[in-house]
């Protein structure tokens, strides 16, 4: 493996790794606009430009792999002074509007100059005008004039999703990016290319004008929108609660993970999180169709399950609940003897995999309820109600009505049913027919675990507080146990997991230590990378 | 240009008439080593803009590549002040085509593109005419084969990546090197680019020997060129003399300089090279020569200007022409080769500034040697000399 000296620091890299890369790795960031590891390189921004003993004049970082023996000086006075004129190119035509620009705050062309820039501008002559405000799709806006021409959307659309949308249109300073006549920027990975973009062009028409980045704090977590468990960052703004109509998530974004999603998220999920801030978020118990004192609530659920025989009782858990959530009501269940417990739906019509991250299974845990051992059939548990053998139905999360069910065989199932009682985030139909319902924290609100598709177990983490009188699933069902008799593990999301991996020998060993940032898998499942994008498959012969 | 005194010199019979095709014949009896070996010692250098020399570029095919070879004709002749290839195409095709298959030999390739600049309508109906003859005669199609692409309109498509890429029915913008198209080129494969001219002196290096070829020219440069000769002479046109020529014997040759009569400046080598003045025309207009002169003779376009000439509007054509021809994929070019033409347009029309002129020397000097191919450094031959040796003139037309 060849050894590089970069400003005095020596590292050995992988053959075939970049300058920039073995730089990053050394704790020096050499600026780049065009260059993401996740691309080609193009090398059309010279930005990355470093001295390279026995070279006559700069180089391009990013298109110099590190060779055995290379002295590369990153802050030479020349460098230094060719950054700047970089910085005067890149920035002659930019229009200069950050006071209106969404991406202000976090902006490669404000970071660069501030850092690497700082000259007195020269260019006094008109600049040249561009279209703006131009939808690309339904999620992403142009504004031509603040692009750099960088060229990594276009790259994304050809390598990534290889659907090729978009193209570089005319020549010189007239140059813009554009999308190819009759195509709209409407596969499931267009948010993308409002991340990759590192200046104002590409901007989110689901953020745009929302509120300012610096007022939003980030947290990690994991989508929860399929089986797949990309993760993410959540950004929420908590210090400008009016801006933005009281929407505390602004917006998802990825973190790279290079075992699950690399760089990348699909659009179903970054544009999946409106249910958090929806007016329909269940806030407050409610019994009768009067809201009623958490702990009212809390008294009835218990007189409900203990006061008929468990063989009258049956709970319909959800794969969106975390491990933690679904190992207490295990042992919730396991301390009334319930032995009626499915999870199991069939899938809503039209879901199915997409040719890259996301999975036709909506739900981020379904693994975990099988590893767990809440895996039965919902489908048993309906034909028990309507035989007329239920009593006590506790409906989490799931909407019946909206099921893959027949409505008739739902509808006779609820009718025969003498109690039935909804806990979850948000109103649905089922929601309403229910007897008794209480308030779920929304994952944004709590902390846990998921275990993917492919056994990654993964940690998603508390960005806000939960709203009204909601309670973590984990917790409401802790209190239930208590109430019941039981021992909970404890008073917070990790003492569930410490417990699960006690108990339940696929979890054994992890911790919410050991599991970190990136995700662990499950004991005998083999490890996970990021699958190929589609784009860069090899494309069979036509 | 030895065939263009006859009217039918384009057709197959002609050329066979003045001994065509003997090289090849000749060629076919040689080892590809030999080829090469041949070139490299009659000092060929590539006579499109850059002189690399040609025998040198052929023998950087990897030796241990299975797979096929491309040979690409750069026919996309388009440096201001330059219009050899297009008499080349026009009047000699076979002597291309005949150049052709010596070279395909050499670098064993099996498919030749000739990609001719689109506007180039004549020429690429004279050379469709010649190839279509030369399949007939069964001079191609028996392990050579010729693909004609015209161009679309773009001076970055005769940048020898820029037309590969455009080849490959992509933007015509230039690839990032390294690989070098000898390397990986053409659909990714080893591919040997030449320019018309460099092509067609292959077939008398072959028939009469590298010796002959190399005691035409200088030390360092073998033979004659085409020089395409415009602006104010008497008898403007495409001159072929030996690369030792001077410039102020080649304005001579071409009838001495018209107008005023006095002389005023002239460009040696095609819009990207460096002006030179009325007192520096004693300069040999090779390679090395004009290099030691700080110029270049680059596609030997040689532009003469007298004493009316305004050097200042001359320069905005130039600057016009480069910030309308900047592909726009390297920052430094797309951005300052229009930002430049503003600058000397408003200094041409009397709103200009003395620190405009200081302001384009550094922006020309900054972005120089910083992008991905040699557009932009042909871009600040002009923008430099023009106003380092005439700035009186730029002075004059400014308000401060």
């Amino acid at each position: 493996m060849p050894k590089v000296t970069i400003d005095g620091k020596e590292i050995e890299v992988e053959a075939g790794t970049n300058l920039i890369e073995a730089a990053r790795r050394l704790g020096i960031e050499i600026p780049h606009y065009c260059y993401h590891p996740g691309l080609s390189i193009a090398g059309q921004c010279r930005l990355c430009m470093v001295d390279i003993e026995k070279t006559p004049r700069p180089t391009i970082a990013c298109n110099t792999p590190a060779a055995d023996g290379m002295v590369v000086q990153t802050e030479t006075d020349r460098v230094k002074d060719t950054r700047r004129s970089i910085m005067e190119f890149h920035l002659i035509n930019h229009p200069l509007d950050c006071p209106v620009c969404d991406q202000a705050g976090e902006c490669w062309l404000q970071i660069y100059y501030m850092k690497h820039g700082l000259y007195d501008p020269r260019m006094t002559d008109e600049k040249v005008h561009k279209p703006k405000a131009v939808p690309l799709g339904p999620h992403v806006m142009l504004d031509a004039e603040r692009c750099i021409l960088c060229s990594r959307c276009v790259r994304f659309c050809d390598e990534i999703t290889g659907t090729g949308e978009l193209g570089i249109f005319s020549r010189g300073d007239r140059s813009e990016i554009g999308l190819f006549p009759g195509q709209d920027l409407e596969n499931n990975y267009a948010g993308n290319v409002v991340d990759i973009c590192p200046v104002g062009a590409l901007t989110d028409r689901d953020f745009r004008f929302q509120v300012r980045v610096w007022y939003l704090d980030a947290t990690k977590s994991i989508c929860p929108g399929c089986a797949r468990g990309c993760n993410i960052d959540i950004h929420v703004n908590r210090k400008r609660p009016h801006h933005a109509g009281g929407r505390r998530v602004a917006r998802l974004k990825p973190r790279f993970n290079d075992a699950v999603n690399a760089w990348w998220i699909c659009d179903v999920g970054r544009y999946g999180f409106d249910a958090v801030d929806d007016p329909e978020r269940i806030r407050f118990a409610r019994h009768g169709g009067v809201d009623v004192p958490l702990d009212d609530a809390l008294g009835l659920l218990v007189a409900a399950l203990r006061d008929h025989a468990p063989d009258e009782i049956a709970i319909l858990a959800s794969p969106d609940l975390s491990n933690e959530d679904l190992f207490a009501l295990r042992r919730l269940a396991e301390q009334r003897g319930i032995r009626h417990i499915a999870v199991r739906m069939p899938p809503a019509a039209g879901h199915a995999d997409d040719d890259f991250l996301l999975r036709a299974d909506r739900h981020p845990n379904t693994r975990g309820a099988e590893t767990i051992g809440l895996d039965g059939d919902v489908a048993a548990v309906l034909a028990r109600a309507r035989a007329g053998s239920v009593k006590v139905l506790w409906v989490i999360q799931h909407d019946l009505t909206a099921s893959g069910f027949s409505p008739s065989d739902v509808a006779q199932a609820l009718e025969r049913v003498g109690t039935v009682i909804f806990t979850g985030t948000n109103e649905n139909a089922t929601s309403t027919l229910a007897t008794l319902v209480l308030p779920f924290a929304a994952w944004v609100e709590r902390d846990g675990t998921f275990t993917n598709f492919l056994g990654r177990v993964q940690r998603f983490r508390a960005a806000l507080q939960p709203l009204g009188e909601a309670l973590a699933a984990w917790d409401l069902f802790s209190r239930v146990l208590g109430m019941l008799g039981g021992t909970p593990a404890g008073g917070r999301a990790e003492l569930w997991f410490r417990e699960l991996a006690r108990t339940v020998p696929a979890f054994a060993g992890l911790s919410y230590q050991s599991i970190g940032d990136g995700g662990a898998m499950l004991a005998g499942a083999p490890p996970t990378t990021a699958p190929e994008p589609p784009g860069r498959r090899a494309k069979a012969p036509a | 240009m030895r065939n263009f005194a006859r009217t039918d010199s384009h057709t197959l019979a002609s050329y066979r008439g003045a001994s065509g095709y003997a090289a090849w014949q000749k060629a076919q009896t040689m080892e590809p080593a030999a080829l090469v070996e041949e070139v490299k010692k009659s000092n060929l250098r590539g006579l499109g803009g850059a002189g690399f020399p040609t025998g040198m570029k052929w023998s950087f095919i990897p030796k241990t590549h299975t797979g096929p070879v491309y040979l690409v004709v750069n026919a996309d002749e388009g440096e201001p002040g330059t219009f050899k290839d297009r008499y080349l195409l026009e009047r000699d095709p076979h002597a291309l085509i005949e150049g052709m298959l010596i070279t395909a030999r050499a670098i064993r390739s099996a498919l030749g593109f000739v990609y001719i600049r689109g506007e180039y309508v004549q020429p690429w109906r004279r050379f469709s005419a010649a190839v279509k003859e030369a399949y007939d005669a069964g001079l191609l199609g028996k392990g050579f084969d010729v693909v004609v692409h015209r161009g679309a309109g773009a001076y970055i498509c005769g940048e020898e990546t820029g037309l590969l890429s455009s080849l490959e029915g992509k933007k015509g913008w230039p690839k990032i090197k390294p690989p070098f198209p000898a390397i990986k080129g053409a659909f990714g494969q080893p591919t040997i680019v030449n320019n018309v001219e460099t092509l067609c002196c292959v077939p008398p290096i072959i028939e009469r020997g590298a010796a002959w070829f190399a005691d035409l020219g200088t030390k360092t440069q073998g033979g004659t060129r085409m020089y395409s000769v415009s602006g104010r002479v008497k008898k403007p046109g495409v001159y072929e003399e030996s690369v030792s020529i001077t410039l102020r014997q080649l304005i001579e040759r071409a009838g001495g300089v018209t107008g005023t009569g006095r002389l005023k400046a002239v460009v040696p080598g095609g819009g990207s090279a460096a002006i030179l003045t009325a007192d520096e025309i004693d300069v040999t207009m090779d390679v090395d020569g004009c290099r030691a002169a700080g110029t270049m003779i680059g596609s030997a376009g040689v532009i003469v200007m007298d004493e009316s000439v305004s050097i200042p509007e001359a320069l905005l054509v130039l600057a016009r022409f480069y910030a309308h021809e900047s592909c726009g994929q390297c920052t430094p070019c797309r951005e300052s080769t229009g930002w430049i033409e503003k600058m000397v347009h408003r200094i041409v029309h009397g709103h200009g500034r003395k620190d405009d002129l200081d302001t384009i020397l550094d922006v020309a000097k900054r972005g120089g040697g910083t992008t991905i191919c040699a557009f932009y450094d042909g871009a600040i031959g002009p923008y430099i000399s023009y106003i380092q040796k005439f700035r009186g003139e730029f002075e004059a037309l400014c308000r401060a």
